[in-house]
């Protein structure tokens, strides 16, 4: 299981990579929209298929909603509970 | 350029004017992608980008020098689709709602499993759809009669977040 300090690293890397987002990925916290900060629904399929690669994990059908990509935190919840599903304790 | 062309233009037009003769409540839908965007998901995710977001028949009808193009206007009109059928939950995967191409160059919206459902569920009618792309930009409008109960407060929030540019 990715930490949550790693798992915020690797997101704010793919989001700095493919999120096109106008402003400093840095700058974000980890509850800011990401959709108002600018970042398209094309770009977050970018994100996510980056995601994807950097976790080993695939988004499900059932995770696709504007709300798994709407913030930081939001991803790294998302992500944790795929990696919880996927590689079981 | 294969997407465009005045005679879906007037197609997609005459719909609407159809529709609106009847009575039924009509939703729309409006999306605009970048191209250089769509161009690069291909060349970085290569055919997982491509076969998650699209149809066999979507990728064999965007052949050509145009294809970054016409895969963006495809894209727009998914999410325009998107924005008609309004999920509560989960949105359709985009390989859901295919954007068939006739052979005589005009493009039909055909919608598939959770799309179809959520279409029947709402009342959706047939959609139309008209995509162009032009200066780096490719935007679709699509719109179908709903026959559901009348929406007006939906419709009138839809048309602040298109012309907002908020919801893209």
């Amino acid at each position: 299981m990715t930490t949550t300090d790693e798992s915020t690293r690797r997101i704010r890397e793919v989001l700095a990579d493919h999120g096109r987002l106008p402003v400093d990925v840095g700058q974000l916290s980890d509850d800011d929209d990401l959709f108002q900060a600018g970042m398209t629904s094309h770009a977050s399929v970018n994100v996510m298929l980056a995601l994807e690669d950097a976790f080993d994990v695939e988004f499900p059908e059932a995770m696709l909603r504007k709300s798994t990509f709407a913030s930081i935190g939001a991803l790294r919840r998302a992500l944790a509970e795929l990696e919880t599903m996927e590689v079981p304790a | 350029m294969a997407d465009r062309g005045p005679a879906q233009a007037v197609d997609a037009t005459a719909t609407v004017d159809a529709i609106a003769a009847v009575g039924a409540p009509v939703r729309v839908g409006v999306d605009v992608t970048a191209v250089a965007e769509v161009a690069d998901a291909v060349a970085i995710f290569g055919d997982r980008y491509l076969h998650r977001l699209f149809t066999p028949h979507e990728v064999e009808s965007c052949g050509g020098a145009a294809a970054a193009a016409s895969l963006a206007a495809r894209f727009a009109a998914k999410e325009a689709v998107v924005k008609v059928l309004e999920p509560s939950g989960a949105r359709p995967p985009w390989r859901d709602i295919e954007v068939v191409r006739r052979p005589d160059g005009a493009c039909r919206i055909r919608l598939h499993r959770t799309a179809a459902s959520l279409a029947a569920e709402h009342g959706v009618g047939p959609i139309s759809v008209s995509l162009s792309h032009e200066a780096g930009l490719a935007v679709a409008v699509v719109a179908a009669a709903c026959e559901g109960p009348a929406d007006g407060p939906r419709q009138r929030s839809t048309e602040q977040s298109n012309t907002g540019g908020a919801d893209r």
